[in-house]
């Protein structure tokens, strides 16, 4: 179980999908002007890298390694169609605000990565692990980013507005430039963050 | 011992270089601030009190910034050399003038810590840290960055709210020679400053003169400005309003912030290329974007874009422009 927890871990910080492994990134500029389009986005990928994985890791050893990359693209099409159509039925608003890029999650760099790199070498909970720790990874990162932009850009967060009529939110921060410069900073802040907690793991082990 | 000790006076030996120029950046920042500050009282002189605060809170801000960052980034505190008071300055002086002065503060900060020292502070920025804060403030509150003001002072019959550039973007020409009276007083106008415009870029006779006296101290090399206004001058005569060899060029090279920009942003050390040949290539280059914007672009002015785009290909002007090596053949 413990070993589960490390794969799990390892998704959602030390390999996060955005600030560390910096795939991704186009859905991670397009989808985080708000955090709710974010959180939409970052949970389907959840459910799609998990999902596929699974599959990924059940057929591994039927698959010619030679058509591998068709049948796993066949599987993630499949789940993401399975995703659109329920945005589309009970979330119509969400499935409008985000557009084409539900479609665009069936060629992820990281949704493909990890069934390449992981999934068609492990056994089937393990994969669903990896999957379900990158996707988290990638939901809170894009949530991350997508607070920080809706907030400064639009002054709300999740649609609820936080500060007044007051503020003059600088539209750069809707744009994709505002993203990239958050992106930017927010990978490096990941990056004294996990350096620190690394030092602090160290110096446990030594005690 | 002591004869060692006189032996050492006698011959001195050290490593070359032997002869040190005076020369520094602190002296060169502050020598380029003071060559500005002419063009710059005139535009708070011009454009009232709100231009003063805007320069005022452009400068301290940019200082400020630059210290806090070093101070974070365990750094030596270079705010003295005048770097920070350079960028907040020019920034300030590429504002409009009825700008909420806050915006600048922003600005610096965008200047400072994004284009500056996220890149590794100073002498490694890729970007122009004035025009990239300009830029940002461009893309973030556009309303406000392009709402030009009726001058305070001056010949009341050439007060106007739109930048003359604007004019002749939306209303061509012939109103632009209209609200001036006639072409030589507009020419007047845009040669001495009284125009609407950026609070630092209207005054062309002195900015012309802080440049030329930089050329003449050598911080800057004369064929960057030479050939940056010149590519814009003859472009815009050549692609003239009313068919080929129409055009305004006197007017072109005197409007918005291409005098400032030649003189002050395209010879920045840090961000053109090294080589006299590559600047040529830069200079040339920056002259031909802002053409394209002023005549096919949506924006009235594109100094900015133009010298932050030819900013992006600095490194590669670099690569092709390398001296030959002496005493290699080919």
């Amino acid at each position: 179980m413990k070993n589960y927890w490390q794969i799990f871990k390892k998704g959602i910080v030390a390999e996060n999908p955005i600030f560390v492994l910096a795939l991704s990134l186009c859905p991670a500029l397009a989808v985080t002007s708000s955090a709710t389009t974010a959180l939409t986005m970052g949970l389907s990928v959840m459910f799609v890298i998990s999902m596929n994985n699974i599959v990924v890791s059940l057929t591994r050893k039927v698959v010619n390694p030679k058509v591998r990359v068709p049948v796993y693209i066949t599987s993630i099409a499949t789940i993401v169609t399975v995703v659109q159509l329920v945005l589309q039925a009970y979330a119509p608003d969400l499935y409008d605000a985000l557009g084409i890029y539900l479609a665009l999650i069936v060629v992820f760099a990281i949704i493909l990565a990890r069934a390449e790199s992981f999934a068609s070498k492990n056994k089937v909970v393990p994969s669903f692990f990896d999957g379900f720790g990158m996707g988290s990874g990638f939901c809170v990162a894009l949530v991350i980013i997508g607070i920080i932009r809706e907030l400064l850009g639009a002054g709300s967060i999740f649609g609820v507005k936080i500060l007044g009529d007051w503020y003059n939110a600088p539209l750069i921060m809707i744009l994709p430039a505002g993203g990239f410069i958050l992106i930017g900073y927010l990978v490096a802040a990941w990056k004294i963050l996990t350096t620190h907690m690394e030092k602090k793991q160290a110096e446990r082990g030594e005690a | 011992m002591a004869e060692v000790k006189s032996n050492k006076e006698l011959f001195n030996v050290s490593v070359s270089p032997h002869i040190r120029s005076e020369e520094s950046v602190s002296k060169i920042m502050w020598t380029v601030n003071l060559t500005l500050a002419p063009a710059a009282l005139f535009g708070v002189y011009h454009f009232g009190l709100n231009a003063l605060m805007i320069i005022l809170l452009g400068i301290v801000s940019a200082v400020f910034f630059e210290w806090a960052v070093e101070k974070i980034r365990k750094k030596p505190i270079t705010i003295k050399d005048g770097s920070a008071f350079l960028t907040g300055l020019l920034l300030a002086m590429c504002l409009p003038p009825t700008l909420p002065a806050w915006m600048a503060i922003v600005g610096s900060f965008i200047a400072i810590v994004v284009a500056k020292h996220a890149m590794g502070g100073i002498g490694s920025n890729i970007f122009n840290p004035a025009h990239i804060g300009r830029a940002a403030l461009m893309v973030s509150w556009p309303v406000a960055m392009t709402t030009w003001s009726k001058m305070t002072t001056s010949v009341p019959d050439v007060v106007s709210s739109a930048t003359p550039l604007n004019i002749l973007k939306q209303q061509g020409y012939d109103a632009l020679i209209s609200t001036f009276g006639s072409a030589s007083n507009m020419y007047q106008a845009m040669f001495l400053g009284n125009r609407s415009g950026s609070i630092g870029e209207t005054c062309t006779v002195l900015l012309v003169l802080g440049g030329l006296f930089l050329i003449y101290k050598k911080y800057i090399n004369w064929q960057v400005p030479v050939v940056m206004i010149g590519t814009v001058g003859i472009l815009t005569w050549i692609f003239g309003p009313a068919g080929f060899l129409t055009g305004d060029p006197l007017f072109h090279m005197m409007a918005g912030g291409l005098i400032i920009g030649a003189f002050f942003m395209a010879t920045d050390m840090v961000t053109i290329p090294i080589t006299i040949k590559g600047q040529i290539i830069f200079a040339f280059g920056a002259g031909v974007l802002t053409t394209l914007i002023r005549l096919k672009g949506g924006y009235p002015e594109g100094v900015c874009y133009a010298i932050l785009l030819m900013n992006c290909l600095t490194p590669l002007i670099d690569r092709f422009c390398q001296p030959k090596k002496f005493g290699v053949r080919g």
